[in-house]
């Protein structure tokens, strides 16, 4: 725990904000100079729109995990979940009537929509119960249950992808209200929600202490159990919701989609200030971290870099971003 | 009395009875599981995965984790695969060595990261799996290497066999022994394999009493990214071919393995034997599910259950008031 302990005073929240705003606008300049013709159009600015908002989502489900010194593991094995249940409740259980009008269609998605995110709470309250009550370490159990999830998804698709959602369906992934696209417009009420969640209200300070200090915590009479698993739930539902954005973006749902998410949800709480070991942390910070990293990679994309060395700069830049955070703290 | 009230409270003693309650349940539900065939099947699929647990099991007494050993072992096989092949190289011994090489270097590189900087390993070993995989399919290639393009040395050392009674023992399996013999020896018979098991029980005390916690980081990630190297070339020479997008999810695999067998998460505890063990009882539940005509679909599933339940019970071992 010790090494924990050290890492913690390597993280200064104020400057992080800074720091990665610097980053963002280094990497937005470099990305504009290299190929001025192809990332300063608009084209660009609104794919990245519509692709970062599920990153975004599960970023921050991270983060809310993270804040109490553990890790969600299982996030993307919940997020498809989510979509293929949505995608087998679509298909089998509950498919269009020949004739069946706009707001019998609506009736459809929003059942589907309340099943899929009840999905993600209950996958959430299942990791809760194992930290909180069974004791696991979160990196365990979370390992398991998203082992657990993901092979749930292999059993009802037997491996090919689900297709065939609703048009409303797709419309949370593709669709634009006044011009903007609506997984952004989620992403921000999602962004915006979590995070007065976690400064004005109890529970957010609640959860900041038990990750500072999980012993004093106790001592301070706080109901530690209970705010570990509420934060669990609180992340698998919004596990749920990147997957409903995903599948409707992609119209479909499959076991092994977004599987490189897991990384790059890590990476980018870590890289937007949150403290592995709990307690750091902040929505502004994580998003701020995404962006900068979609414009990264949307700019090597264009530069024709494959995606595998987009991987490679990924996991490069978190190594480099911690090498730094600890380097200038230790100038201190 | 006492000896064998302590045999009993051993984990390694558990781990055992379940994995021999298992067995025979198995082979009540269908009797072909105890065929040698099968038996000799299941135990050459123990030799990959059961190295790298080795690997992991050191990393985890340490008290840290590592994620990164997939992507070590693959590079690890393709590019000592490639080289063979450019140099038109037929051998075995050299081969061996530079993957251990290539996979002491990378595992080296963790060790820089995580004490230098004193970054946690999850986040290094996830950063430096993406770095490695990246690179090596981004630069080198992303193209199987197949059977007719695989050095026939290769192939043929790990194609050897001893035959038991008509069926044929892959020779592989000692090789795997051998290095579960080693690791033992070096973790309870060197001062050096001892300092692993101080440091991941209390760092600080550790190197209180004068073990040297540098040397025993930079020991402990570089034998993992080594044995994960070895452990990769051996694979591509007994399934013939060398893929570079190979491994994937191992890591959960072997991380639950070593778990299993009674490692704790948080170090300073866990044994050769017991990982052994693990690995047994991950790849019979593995390959045994088609042989009790459950659907292969399910396996991901069963394996989530048995992280889950095997990890809370060990949290159930290990449990001590929080405050």
């Amino acid at each position: 725990m010790n090494k924990l302990a050290d890492f913690r005073r390597f993280i200064n929240r104020d400057n992080n904000i800074v720091q990665l705003l610097v980053i963002t606008a280094v990497i937005f300049l470099l990305m504009s100079a290299l190929e001025p013709h192809k990332f300063l159009r608009y084209y660009n600015f609104e794919s990245i729109s519509f692709i970062f908002p599920e990153l975004g989502i599960v970023a921050i489900a991270m983060m809310l995990a993270m804040l109490t010194g553990g890790i969600d593991l299982s996030v993307i094995g919940i997020a498809n979940l989510a979509g293929i249940l949505a995608g087998v409740f679509f298909t089998r259980l509950y498919p269009a009537g020949p004739e069946a009008g706009a707001a019998a269609e609506l009736m459809r998605v929003a059942a589907g929509v309340v099943l899929a995110l009840g999905v993600g709470l209950l996958a959430g309250t299942l990791n809760g119960l194992l930290i909180a009550k069974g004791r696991i370490t979160p990196i365990l159990a979370t390992l398991g249950t998203g082992q657990i999830f993901t092979g749930f998804c292999m059993v009802l698709t037997g491996g090919p992808a689900i297709v065939g959602f609703p048009a409303w369906w797709g419309f949370i992934g593709n669709g634009k209200i006044l011009g903007i696209a609506v997984p952004l417009i989620l992403f921000l009420v999602v962004a915006v929600l979590i995070a007065v969640m976690l400064t004005k209200t109890p529970f957010g300070l609640n959860l900041f202490l038990i990750g500072t200090n999980p012993r004093a915590a106790i001592f301070a009479g706080l109901r530690t159990e209970r705010m570990v698993i509420y934060s669990y739930m609180l992340s698998g539902t919004l596990a749920a919701l990147a997957g409903i954005v995903l599948s409707g973006r992609t119209n479909a749902a499959k076991s092994d989609y977004g599987t490189s998410y897991l990384l790059q949800a890590v990476l980018i709480s870590v890289l937007g200030g949150t403290n592995p070991a709990g307690g750091k942390g902040t929505v502004l910070g994580v998003s701020i971290a995404v962006i900068a990293l979609m414009l990264l990679a949307s700019g090597f994309q264009m530069m024709r870099f494959s995606n595998h060395l987009i991987d490679f700069i990924w996991g490069g830049f978190l190594l480099l971003v911690m090498v730094i955070n600890v380097l200038r703290n230790r100038g201190k | 009395m006492t000896a064998l009230a302590k045999l009993l409270r051993r984990s390694e003693t558990a781990v055992l009875a379940i994995l021999i309650v298992v067995m025979i349940v198995i082979g009540v539900i269908n009797p072909a599981f105890w065929q040698a065939d099968n038996l000799f099947n299941l135990l050459r699929a123990n030799v990959v995965i059961g190295i790298m647990a080795l690997s992991v099991l050191t990393v985890m007494i340490s008290g840290g984790i590592d994620v990164s050993f997939p992507a070590f072992a693959v590079a690890a096989m393709y590019l000592t695969v490639i080289a063979m092949n450019a140099w038109g190289y037929q051998g075995v011994v050299l081969p061996f060595i530079g993957a251990t090489l290539i996979g002491l270097v990378c595992g080296l590189a963790n060790a820089v990261f995580i004490h230098t900087f004193r970054m946690i390993p999850l986040i290094v070993t996830l950063g430096s799996a993406s770095v490695v995989r990246g690179l090596l399919l981004g630069l080198v290639g992303t193209s199987i290497i197949n059977i007719d393009r695989m050095p026939p040395s290769l192939i043929a050392f790990g194609s050897s066999t001893v035959d038991v009674g008509g069926s044929k023992l892959s020779l592989m399996i000692f090789i795997y022994l051998g290095i579960a013999v080693l690791m033992w020896l070096f973790l309870t018979r060197t001062m050096a394999g001892r300092g692993v098991f101080a440091y991941g029980d209390d760092a600080e005390s550790a190197k209180r009493v004068g073990f040297n916690t540098r040397r025993t980081v930079y020991l402990v990630y570089g034998l993992a990214g080594a044995l994960a190297g070895f452990a990769g070339l051996l694979h591509a020479s007994m399934i013939w071919l060398a893929n570079p997008r190979d491994f994937v999810g191992y890591e959960l695999d072997v991380i639950a393995a070593v778990v299993l067998g009674g490692a704790s998460i948080f170090g300073g505890r866990g044994s050769v034997f017991g990982t052994i063990l693990g690995v047994f009882m991950l790849t019979l539940i593995k390959n045994s599910l088609i042989i009790m005509r459950v659907d292969n679909t399910w396996q991901g599933v069963v394996v989530g259950c048995v992280i889950v339940i095997a990890t809370a019970l060990t949290a159930w071992r290990d449990r001590k008031a929080l405050v």
